[in-house]
Order: C-alpha cells, then structure tokens, then sequence
C-alpha cells in the first residue's frame, strides 16, 4: 500500500505514507460531500436555474426554493397583481414576479414540527426506560437475563414493514392511526432496544462500589442510582440519546404508513413538495437543507460521543 | 449536583479503605435487602418491566397477531368480512410465488453487491486513517456525515442528481468518459437502476464500515507489530498476517450489521425507482409493502412478513456462530 522506502515502521507510519493516505482520504471525503453541498446550492437557486443545462456552479442566488417550500401559491393576471398594494415582503415580492400570489402557508412548517415533537419525545422515552433497565440488568441477578437481551435485541431484526402489518391494525383499533402519541410508542419501542443494549454497556462500567458504598451510607438503591450511577453514565446516556434522535428524525417507512395528515412527520413530506408542472426541486432542496442542518450540527458537535457509541455497540456485539 | 459528586467521592473512599474491595462485592444483596424494605429481586422487576411491558405492547403482541393473521383470509381493508383459517396456504402460496423469489433475488443482488463495495471501500479508508496523518480527524467527521442523514429525505435528492441531461450525476460521469448525458437514465434502464441504488447506499453507508473496521485497527496493540518489525517482516507480509486477520471479527461485524439493514431496505429503494423500471429494483421489503397495503392481502402479507423475519435470523444466527469461531482462533 504504501511505497517500499518509507517501509520502516507501521508503528509510525512515515512521511510519504501519511502524504499518500491523506490525499486519498481528502479526496474521498470532498466527492461525498459533493451531493450534500449540491443539496444547498440547489436550494438557493431558481427554478430554471435549477435544471439548467449544464448544471450551474455559477448562480444568482434567490431565496425562492425557501418561500416557495414554506407557502402555496396561485397563478393571477398580471392586472390583478398590478392591482395589489406594495408587496408585504421578500416572499411576496418573488411570488409575484412570478405572475403569482402567496395563497397560504404550506404544509412544511407543521410536518417539521410533528419531526420534532416525535423525534425528542420518543427519544427521551426511549432512554429513560432503556437506563432502568440497563440498571436492572447490570446490577441485578435477572432470571433469563441473556435471553430477554437478546430477545429485546432481535426486535430490530425485523423488516419495518413487516412490524407495520399489525402495528396498523392494532392503531385503527386503538384510534392511534395518524397520532403523535402512536409514532411516539411506537420509534420508543424500536430504539429502546438499541438504548437498553448500548447502556447496559455503559453501566457495567461503572464499578458496583460506587453505589455500595453510598447505600452504606444510607442511601436507598434509587437514592443511590439517581445520585450516584445517573451522574456517571452521563457519557453513554448522551451517546445512546443521539442515535435514538437520529432513528426517530430520519425514520421513513413507519411513518408513510402509519402517518397521513396530521401526525405525518418531514421524511413523507419532503418527497411530495410539487410546484407547477412537477418536483420543485429548489422548494425540495431547501426543505431537505432545513432537514438535515440540524443533523449535521449534531454530528460535528458530538461526533466523539457518536464515535463512542457506534464503535462500542460494535464492540459488544 | 457538586454537593453530590464530592459526597460519592468521600463515601467511595471511605467504603474502599474501611471494607476492602472483595468485602464491597460480596455484600451488595444483603445490604439492599436491609436499607429497604424491598427485595432485590422485586426492586429488579420494577427497573426493567416497564420497557418489557412497552416492548410486549408494540412489539411482541402485534408480532402474535402477525403470525395469526398468516394463517388467515384476513383482508385489512375488509374489516368485517368473516376471517377465515386457511392453513398454510399463504405460506406455500408465498413460496411458489415467482415474483416474490424474483423479489428476494433483487435483494440478493442488492445486498451481495452493497456489502462488498462497502467492506472494500470501508476498510481502505480505515486502513488510510489509521496512518494518522495530520488532520485525520477532521476527515473522519466529514466523511461520516451521509450515514447520518436520512436515507428517504437524501435518497430522494439524488433521483434530481440522477436525471438524464439536467443530473449532476449524468453530467459528471459525461464529464469523465465522454458519453452524453442524456444518453443513458440510471433510474429508468433496466440494467443500471440496480446500480443507482447500489452506488447511494454505498455512498451512504461505507462511513460506518469505515467507523467499524478503524475500532478494528486501532485494537491491535502496537508490540506485535513492533515484533514483527524485529522479525524483519515486509509490510505486506504484515498487512496479510496482523492486520487483516486482527480485523477480521471487526470486518465480518460490520458486514452482518450492513447485511441485516439492507435485507430490509425500504426507504432509499422507494423514493429513489418505486421498484421500478417494472419491478428490477422490487427487493422484499417493497414486495410485501404491496402485498399487504396495496393488494391488502393482510393474511399472505403476513405470512411473507415472517418468512422474511424467520430467514434473516437464521441466517443471522448461523452467521454469528461463523463470527464466534474467528473471534476465538
């Protein structure tokens, strides 16, 4: 792999080696971001710029895939547009001189709530339940403790459509079709398994002294958990927390299927976003930038807390 | 809170200097038992059963229900229809079924080919960062961001990248080998969907064989390959005799893990062709989504459903024994 003269150590690699690596490693890493960053340009341009070809590198840029992502628009004469007072703003002022006015708002805005409201309610869900019973299975001799692990762990080796069949007859029974609460169960069900294994992980780290010693000094066992364990799994409840966040925020085939209308989260929207004469790609760009910034974010704040968490549950597996 | 945290501290030091470490391990059962009333045994139950109890609701119960219903006529959208047992017929009907053994032969494809581009690709990368040249880390961050992101919110942007004339993808692949790029449709032809599909889960998902395979490397202590420099062994040598077979468990983790998922894609697959053009990229998962909420057969949806589910974790489980005897050699 690398070139014979700097063949002296793999201990530390040398000079050349590491030059070598690094171009290939930057060069992979600039071609993966390039549909990411052609998601946020796309976003910025105008419609016909947007499918112009060849593709446009060089563009003005115009805030129209945003208004046109969070409004529905009507085509009007130009006599009646004329006949409007001054635009009310720079939606507005784009709107028209598109021959159109702003009709309302669009659906975006309370899809990307539904995201939020699922997202974090079934993560903290999920890892509140998953910490007790990491704790349970940890500190205590559980009858079976191997099998309920595994068997908890196996839930997720089902294909999601296949939990959908009956999850979807058991809603239309219960009245939680097309509910937040529903998504919320049901995301919690899916990731607690995750949660319970990774923080089972976390847990077992902490040595048992600690707690021992603070129920000798008259803890009760919850004192003790709450005082002494909580404060120290910090670490891997924040790791397990994020990858539950990104189950939920980027989940898809439940929530096609379980979610029409009012509890319908981002993912089976953003696809449906059509202007005039089909996709709007600049509304459908902007819908996903504003999707995924929030990800991105994450990922480069807490990547080490992530790293930690995808290489652990690996390793414990 | 810091009142707390130096309370532990004193009690730990305390417990450790008075007790002794053995002494603090053997005592923990009669010690709870007696501060509360309450046993361990119970007090074990309370911390576990309520993600028992949710996981018995959403997931264990509707699973009895699913393999109920495989032995049915039912219909979902003909709720008040008698229901009627039909034996086995869904499950000999779904076996004898050659679209559904077209379906699983898709997935086959899918699957073999994703795991191999990602494991090469993945380990390379490992292999290169784990050379630790300056900025590494960086690096590592950016490359990891596509297997973040949402696979069905992505997946359906690149069907823009994908479009004949206007794609950035057709453009730059012209770009490179000359060919016009309206000349060929990777969503819309039958022998390049299959990679349309193939290239964005790679894309997506070779970060986090990547992530898995450098956990590899960079458990392989540092002596062995300082006793293999005292042996004089050529790089290769000890690429072919440490690294690799070190990695291996790490390597054959990441590809049972990606195997799993992509047995299952859904999401990506959908957005991107539908299953189409005609069904070259049906795999199971959108199968069974038309079996059972297009042709509302609940019944034989359901028995594929379990057909599906019986098959991953057998092969899973087999796979895992394989992994057990390389972990020990």
């Amino acid at each position: 792999m690398s070139s014979v003269n700097s063949a002296h150590s793999v201990v530390a690699p040398g000079a050349t080696s590491k030059r070598i690596a690094a171009t290939i490693v930057i060069a992979y890493a600039l071609i993966t971001m390039v549909p990411l960053v052609w998601i946020v340009m796309t976003s910025f341009k105008s419609p016909p710029d947007s499918i112009s070809y060849p593709p446009k590198v060089v563009f003005q840029p115009t805030l129209e895939g945003y208004c046109n992502l969070f409004t529905t628009r009507t085509r009007q004469t130009s006599d009646y547009i004329a006949s409007l007072g001054a635009p009310t703003s720079t939606c507005d002022e784009i709107t028209r001189s598109r021959n159109m006015v702003i009709a309302g708002p669009s659906n975006y805005w309370p899809r990307f709530q539904n995201s939020l409201v699922i997202a974090f309610g079934s993560t903290f869900l999920a890892v509140s339940l998953g910490t007790f019973a990491a704790y349970g299975f940890s500190r205590f001799k559980v009858p079976l403790a191997e099998d309920l692990l595994f068997f908890i762990l196996s839930t997720r080796m089902m294909p999601p459509i296949a939990v959908a069949i009956p999850i979807y007859l058991m809603y239309r029974e219960l009245g939680l079709s097309d509910t937040a609460l529903g998504m919320i169960l049901l995301y919690t069900a899916v990731n607690v398994s995750l949660a319970v294994w990774l923080l089972k992980g976390f847990i077992d780290e902490i040595p048992r002294e600690y707690e021992e010693a603070a129920m000798i000094d008259g803890y009760t066992r919850m004192q003790a958990f709450f005082k002494v364990v909580l404060p120290q799994a910090t670490t891997g409840i924040a790791a397990t927390a994020i990858f539950c966040l990104i189950f939920a925020w980027n989940e898809y085939a439940f929530a096609v299927l379980l979610t029409s209308g009012a509890a319908q989260t981002a993912p089976p929207f953003i696809p449906t976003i059509i202007g005039e004469g089909g996709q709007d790609w600049p509304a459908v760009a902007a819908g996903t930038t504003i999707f995924v910034v929030p990800i991105l974010v994450f990922t480069v704040l807490l990547r080490k807390q992530l790293l930690r968490g995808i290489t652990f549950g690996a390793v414990r597996k | 809170m810091l009142r707390s945290k130096t309370q532990v501290k004193s009690v730990t030091d305390t417990s450790s200097s008075i007790l002794g470490e053995g002494v603090a391990r053997a005592t923990p059962a009669p010690i709870a038992t007696r501060i509360r009333g309450i046993s361990d045994r119970a007090m074990a139950w309370l911390f576990i059963a309520p993600t028992i109890v949710l996981l018995l609701a959403v997931n264990i119960f509707p699973l009895i229900w699913a393999v109920y219903l495989s032995f049915t006529n039912f219909r979902a959208n003909r709720p008040n229809a008698p229901i009627e047992g039909v034996g086995l017929s869904n499950y000999s009907r779904v076996l004898n079924d050659p679209n559904i053994w077209q379906a699983m032969q898709t997935t086959a494809h899918f699957v073999f080919w994703t795991i191999l581009l990602q494991t090469l690709i993945g380990f390379s990368l490992a292999y290169l960062i784990d050379r630790k040249f300056r900025g590494h880390a960086l690096w590592t961050t950016i490359i990891l961001v596509p297997m973040m992101l949402s696979p069905a919110v992505v997946g359906n942007f690149w069907r823009f990248l994908y479009q004949p004339q206007i794609g950035l993808f057709n453009y730059i692949v012209s770009f490179v080998t000359g060919i016009p790029p309206s000349s060929f449709e990777m969503l819309g032809s039958v022998p390049l969907s299959p990679w349309a599909i193939i290239i964005v889960d790679t894309w997506m998902w070779t970060p986090y064989v990547m992530l898995i395979c450098l956990a590899g490397l960079r458990s392989i202590p540092d002596y062995i390959y300082e006793a293999a420099e005292v042996d004089r062994a050529s790089l290769w040598r000890q690429f072919w005799s440490i690294t690799l077979p070190m990695a291996l468990p790490f390597i054959m983790l990441a590809v049972l893990f990606r195997g799993i998922e992509n047995f299952k894609m859904f999401d990506m697959v959908t957005l991107l062709t539908g299953g189409g053009p005609g069904s070259t990229t049906e795999v199971a998962s959108i199968t069974l989504k038309r079996e059972a909420f297009e042709s509302w057969r609940t019944g034989r949806a359901s028995a594929f459903a379990i057909i599906l589910f019986v098959a991953v974790f057998g092969l899973a489980n087999i796979y895992v024994k394989a992994l057990n005897k390389v972990k020990q050699r």
